[in-house]
């Protein structure tokens, strides 16, 4: 169950420039996240900007009631954010997202990141590393934009890293380890190109999907019905917040 | 101290209501705090048959708001019977449906519907401005309003709130429309026609290039026109647009309101609605006010 915590920043790090990870203070939001799960943050006390921006869980640390999450400055919101010290309380909504990783029960488990999408793909990767085989693929533009390499070492049991401009894309390298390390599930998030390369591979080679989406919201937590996505074959639209933001491949329309 | 005011008929223990489509059916904001909170909830747009809705991007931020045009997906007025409205009733507080159709035999359809139900009132819904057919088109002349309303009336025991659009000349019109045609109150407003330009792409931001623009952006505009509406018309008014907070809803009952909702404010804070009526009983204890009924209208013009 969701709730608000003005959450202390007690650690900020820069990852590259423009990208932060924050660690708050925030034990009951961290209580009850499951891998996949996102947060809102109001960024001001005032009115401007309006609407709380949504950020995914990178990690969590229970014991210590420690969560973190990672981002890139774009516009106004994550602007306001970044200029967040030590010490400063942050007005946080979460966890939240109905819809996260599922991944009891594989494994042999594929994970696909590309870009800033793959901040959600941590916690996964830790936790479902317990239980299975986490094989994952992380795709960079190029050198300079590499990020949290050591870390995902940490939570992986094979780690390739590719450069847009040097190895191609990260799927291909995915593609061609299908077989011989027997992947049962997917896990994807990244620019909607890869998402819908993911998608086409999955429908391929007939194996399990999940993908993690981003769409513009409104609430956050259900009530406005902003963050369509449309579902495959029906004019049907779930959403972001509340059947997501992990979707199976197959069931939606990208 | 009192708080309980009477909108229209309808009972409620304080002026602060959820307002449509941004409260859904109730569920997703009882996981925050008990309905019983506030005076009553308003029904995300409902319809006699589902409704998809349209394509994202359906929202948009703007200065101080937003721009939504979610084309009223719902799940149908039987859903909303069978699945939402046994468990929304045991929550104490006052059920307000929502009422929207795309012509008038749909409205008089629904209501026929509605009133057989155990809810407390129907907001008619004559202003929305992200559907093709119906709702707005009844909403801006005052034979749209009372041809349609006057219609519904015939069919509906229950209390009827009309609900008024902004995007017309003069809203005492509408007003007079809604109460010559037998409704028990109006609501107003409605989002404000918008559009916002991404000047990259040269394209709108929302897919469906133009929304309803709501947020503390459009208060201004909004207590104005609550202010000549409750003028106009006798019937009561449950003014909104921008409220998010206890001294909003205070300025909104100074202009004539009865009750007031609060919309974009919970998509902001989910507790908004329940904050907003903590600090309406503040300030009534910091300027002695007994009855919260005495300030509705009381603003005191300039001679
Ligand atoms: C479920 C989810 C998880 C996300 N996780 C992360 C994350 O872990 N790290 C990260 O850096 N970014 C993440 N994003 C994207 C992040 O929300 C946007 O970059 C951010 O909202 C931009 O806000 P801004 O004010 O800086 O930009 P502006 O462009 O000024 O924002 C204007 C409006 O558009 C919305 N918006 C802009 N970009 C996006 C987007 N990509 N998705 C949804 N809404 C957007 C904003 O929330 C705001 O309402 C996530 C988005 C979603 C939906
Ligand atoms: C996301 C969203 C969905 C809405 N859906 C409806 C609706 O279904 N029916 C309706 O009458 N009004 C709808 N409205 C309008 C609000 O009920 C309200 O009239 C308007 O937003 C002004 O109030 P606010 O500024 O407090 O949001 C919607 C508003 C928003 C922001």
């Amino acid at each position: 169950m969701a709730s608000i915590v003005l959450a202390k920043l007690v650690k900020k790090d820069i990852i590259r420039s423009d990208i932060f990870k924050f660690s708050v203070h925030a034990p009951e939001i961290v209580n009850t996240t499951k891998p996949g799960q996102f947060i809102e943050i109001q960024v001001s006390d005032e009115v401007e900007p309006f609407l709380r921006r949504p950020i995914s869980v990178y990690n969590v640390d229970k014991e210590n009631g420690i969560l973190e999450f990672i981002f890139e400055v774009r516009g106004i919101g994550t602007k306001i954010l970044a200029k967040k010290e030590e010490g400063d309380n942050i007005d946080i909504l979460g966890p939240l997202g109905w819809g996260s990783f599922n991944y009891e029960g594989y494994k042999n488990i594929a994970v696909l990141g590309g870009g800033i999408g793959i901040f959600p793909l941590y916690e996964l990767c830790k936790n479902a590393k317990n239980d299975a085989n986490v094989h994952t693929y992380l795709g960079f533009r190029d050198e300079r934009a590499v990020m949290l390499e050591k870390e995902f070492k940490q939570v992986s049991s094979s780690l390739t890293i590719t450069l847009d401009n040097v190895d191609g894309f990260a799927i291909n390298k995915l593609r061609d380890d299908l077989e011989a390390k027997n992947i049962d599930i997917i896990f994807a998030c990244g620019p909607l190109g890869m998402l819908k390369a993911v998608q086409e591979l999955a429908k391929e080679k007939n194996i399990s999907c999940q993908i993690s989406l981003e769409e513009k919201m409104g609430c956050g937590f259900g009530v406005c019905m902003g963050c369509a996505v449309k579902m495959v074959n029906s004019s049907y639209y779930k959403h972001v917040c509340k059947e997501g933001p992990v979707f199976e491949a197959s069931e939606v329309e990208i | 101290m009192n708080t309980n005011i009477n909108l229209a008929g309808i009972k409620m223990k304080n002026p602060i209501v959820l307002a449509s489509g941004t409260c859904g059916y109730g569920r997703e904001l009882d996981t925050f705090f008990e309905l019983n909170k506030v005076g009553g909830l308003i029904t995300k747009g409902t319809t006699l048959k589902p409704k998809d809705g349209n394509p994202p991007s359906r929202i948009c931020e703007t200065p101080s708001g937003l721009i939504n045009s979610i084309g009223l997906q719902n799940p149908g007025v039987d859903h909303f019977i069978q699945y939402d409205l046994p468990w929304l009733r045991k929550q104490d507080t006052a059920i307000i449906v929502n009422a929207c159709g795309s012509t008038i035999e749909e409205y008089i359809e629904l209501c026929k519907i509605l009133n057989e139900q155990d809810i407390d009132g129907v907001e008619l819904n004559l202003s929305c401005p992200n559907v093709k057919a119906g709702c707005l088109a009844f909403g801006t002349s005052y034979e749209g309003v009372k041809e349609v309303t006057s219609k519904v009336r015939k069919v509906l025991d229950k209390p009827l709130i009309v609900k008024l659009t902004p995007n017309i000349t003069d809203i005492t019109e509408s007003a007079r429309g809604a109460e010559d045609a037998g409704a028990d109150g109006i609501s107003l407003i409605n989002t404000l026609l918008a559009m916002s330009i991404n000047i990259e792409t040269k394209k709108p931001y929302l897919a469906n290039n133009m929304g309803g623009l709501s947020g503390p952006a459009v208060r201004p505009v909004a207590v104005r026109m609550v202010y000549q509406a409750a003028k106009a018309a006798r019937i009561p008014v449950l003014g909104m647009g921008g409220a998010i907070n206890g001294k909003d809803v205070i300025e909104f009952m100074m202009a004539g309101a009865t009750a007031v909702a609060i919309g974009s404010g919970t998509l902001r804070d989910p507790f908004a609605s329940v904050k907003a009526a903590n600090e309406v009983e503040q300030f009534m204890a910091k300027h002695k006010i007994k009855d919260i009924n005495s300030i509705i209208g009381s603003v005191q013009l300039h001679g």
